[in-house]
């Protein structure tokens, strides 16, 4: 009896450490795409994985923009006690990697083909030293204007193809009793609209050397001075009542025709999505005007930290799968944004998407792919925070002219560096 | 087990000294060894976490900590935007903020907490009923306490939307979307949320008066407002000092009523001294900024309580 039962503490053991040497078959990700369609779209992923005999080991934090996953993910890794993989977003990630705490994927990478088919421009990020150290899951673009078209037809407006145009087209809507511009006065939200007033103003050269170079001389010309002017021109057509709100609130003063634009990244396309509305019957997509051929991005990256040897495949697997073309068009479809490599077919998605995937390719081959500042593709997040306080206090009057708002931005970026 | 705990009683009696010391060292150490734990806890996680806070305010810490001391740069950032009033920048922001809403804020709840407990303790009917009405809302986190008021405030939605349509159109209250009265906004949620448990505070301490002393005062002659003006309010000088170390580290430690109720105002005209060291340090990658705001949040707190403390805790010895 007792010897049996030692046998069977032993042969137990054993087992046991022998599953221990074997691979462990689990990916562990912290990510906070928490809301419903967002974990629809990770629930491919999921899936994907699982085909594969992967286990999935949800770590989400929630709060949309990420920072308390981020607060948490830099916990995880003060421990020593590295995810699998993390959602990030652009700067964290080459930051994390100058830690030396990103693990390796080039392997991966050469196998699939990863440096043809994902853009230069986001390969600044996912790329570190000469080393893969990330996945990118998708590439949102900002500067859209998203269109309630009842509204439209009814003011009898037309695609605004310059700014000017899109200040007649604003008139006619406040002419008609509808807000013609909704805006959620939170500092991100105008920044991210700054950012495609600035690419509209000054071109796509200038955009370049304002916000992802930092010239000081083009951050201080009178080209940026014009820039903050047509922000004040724009910030007039807003309700008062615009100051804090949400920017999915905004989105649906737009679904419901209380409002007829908004200025918002492609995120905005899933709200119009829930509420079962199409593009080119019930809403319009527009590139902001002035801005049509050039992209201002920014991209959801799956950051791959270096963890231990036996977890390595299970990596290998989920980085595989992420930049698959089928996980890519799956993804992205219910997600908003477009694929982050420029070979998928875009079949499955809507014209918006179609569009977006066309902009995104043309702006690639044209090198007019350019990270948005406001969405911390810019810049660090130092720099990108300073810029979205400069531009808040504009929009909200504690700096009051175009000409102080250059100084102070100057100023806060020179500090910020 | 009786047995066994009357020999272990019994042992020291009858057998040797060894034991018997053994015992009476192991009494004396007791309320050592059970306090050891949380003695030790309290240093490290709050003591050395404040040192390593010093420690880190003066390296050039970003993403991560970095340990090279590199000098006062985060300091001399920190003094520089003290004095950037116009346009204001952050820091500047932050703490006048501070010294308006802490002064409204400590100031409002004592005068309120004082004047309700009054009333409650005229002997009234239904107080029971009515303490914990105004006590409740102590109960409630900060969160919800400011999303209720971002409603309730909010031109659109909450008070001014339900007067517009009752008729009192030209009704106008929208300080939440000013970047010149939001911080008072706060103060007004705040003052809802803490008012009642000062109350409380107030109304145990009313109860912990000598009637004797009053029907004394009473039979001299004293009238109500005098009653209250010369004996009650003097005698309840210990509660105020309970109710204004609670109320004032609230107020400085208010951040989640910050986020939740404006998230952070119109172009951040709302933020705290608490909300700017979490932006500088997690959402900015300036952790030796955020850490050296946090030490100047910890010296100020310092200098205005430890006087405090320090003359009320003084005399009682005399």
């Amino acid at each position: 009896m007792l010897r049996k039962l030692l046998i069977g503490t032993a042969l137990g053991s054993g087992l046991a450490f022998a599953a221990h040497a074997q691979d462990v078959k689990e990916v562990e990700m912290l990510h906070w795409w928490t809301s419903g369609g967002e974990a629809a779209a990770l629930n491919v992923l999921k899936e994907d994985l699982s085909k594969q005999g992967f286990a999935w080991k949800d770590v989400p934090v929630a709060g949309g923009g990420g920072d308390a996953a981020m607060t948490a993910l830099k916990a995880m890794v003060a421990a020593g006690n590295y995810p699998t993989a993390s959602q990030m977003l652009g700067y964290t990630v080459l930051d994390y990697a100058a830690a030396g705490v990103m693990g390796d994927l080039t392997e991966t990478a050469v196998k699939e083909g990863w440096d043809k088919s994902v853009p230069a421009a986001l390969q600044k990020f996912s790329v570190y030293d000469g080393k893969w150290v990330a996945a990118p899951v998708n590439v949102h673009s900002v500067n859209w204007l998203w269109i309630n078209k009842a509204v439209m037809d009814k003011i009898g407006g037309t695609e605004p193809k310059t700014f000017d145009d899109f200040i007649a087209l604003l008139d006619k809507a406040k002419a008609a009793g509808v807000i013609p511009l909704a805006l959620g006065g939170q500092n991100w939200q105008e920044a991210t609209m700054f950012d495609s007033v600035v690419l509209s103003t000054g071109g796509p050269e200038f955009y370049k050397k304002a916000f992802n170079d930092l010239d000081e001389e083009q951050l201080k010309s009178d080209t940026m001075k014009k820039s903050f002017d047509n922000l004040a021109k724009l910030v007039t057509y807003v309700d008062p009542n615009f100051s804090g709100r949400d920017w999915n609130l905004a989105t649906a003063m737009v679904i419901k025709g209380d409002a007829l634009v908004q200025v918002m990244g492609d995120w905005a396309k899933g709200e119009f999505n829930a509420a079962k509305k199409t593009p080119g019957t019930d809403f319009l997509c527009y590139r902001f005007p002035g801005t049509d051929g050039s992209v201002v991005y920014n991209s959801d990256m799956f950051g791959m930290f270096d963890v231990p040897d036996d977890r390595k495949a299970a990596q290998a697997a989920l980085a595989t799968a992420t930049l698959s073309k089928s996980f890519q068009s799956a993804f992205n479809v219910v997600k908003g944004s477009v694929p982050a490599r420029t070979d998928v077919p875009d079949t499955d998605f809507d014209a918006c998407g179609k569009k977006g995937m066309a902009d995104l390719k043309a702006a690639n081959e044209g090198g007019t792919l350019f990270g948005s500042l406001a969405q911390g593709y810019g810049a660090p997040p130092a720099v990108a925070n300073a810029y979205k306080d400069v531009v808040s206090k504009f929009v909200h009057g504690q700096i009051k002219t175009s000409d102080e708002a250059v100084t102070q931005l100057v100023n806060a970026i020179e500090d910020a560096k | 087990m009786t047995t066994v705990a009357t020999q272990i009683k019994l042992t020291p009696e009858h057998n040797a000294r060894p034991g018997a010391s053994m015992r009476s060292r192991l009494q004396d150490a007791l309320p050592k060894l059970v306090l050891a734990p949380s003695f030790a806890i309290t240093v490290v996680f709050v003591y050395g976490f404040i040192l390593w806070t010093v420690y880190l305010s003066f390296t050039n810490s970003k993403t991560f900590p970095s340990y090279a001391i590199t000098g006062s740069r985060a300091y001399q950032r920190l003094w520089r935007w003290t004095f950037e009033s116009d346009p204001p920048s952050s820091w500047y922001t932050s703490i006048t903020n501070m010294g308006i809403f802490g002064f409204l804020y400590i100031f409002i709840c004592l005068a309120l907490g004082l004047f309700l407990a009054i009333l409650l303790d005229q002997k009234i009917r239904g107080e029971g009923m009515l303490r914990p009405i105004y006590l409740y809302p102590m109960a409630l986190s900060f969160i919800v306490t400011g999303v209720a008021w971002k409603w309730f405030l909010d031109p659109g939605l909450g008070l001014e939307q339900t007067l517009h349509q009752w008729g009192w159109t030209s009704f106008h209250f929208d300080w939440i979307k000013n970047k010149d009265f939001v911080i008072y906004t706060v103060v007004i949620a705040g003052v809802w949320q803490a008012s009642g448990f000062i109350m409380a505070m107030f109304l145990a301490g009313l109860r912990g008066i000598d009637g004797e002393i009053m029907k004394a005062a009473q039979i001299d002659g004293a009238t109500t407002f005098q009653l209250y003006r010369r004996i009650v309010i003097p005698l309840l000088r210990p509660v105020f000092l309970s109710a204004f170390i609670v109320l004032a580290h609230l107020a400085i430690k208010s951040y989640d009523l910050v986020v939740a109720l404006t998230s952070g105002g119109p172009g951040g005209s709302a933020w705290l001294p608490s909300n700017f060291m979490y932006e500088y340090t997690f959402k900015r990658n300036e952790m030796a900024v955020g850490s050296a705001s946090a030490v100047i949040m910890l010296m100020t707190i310092t200098a205005i309580i430890v006087p405090y403390l320090y003359s009320e805790l003084r005399e009682k010895p005399r």
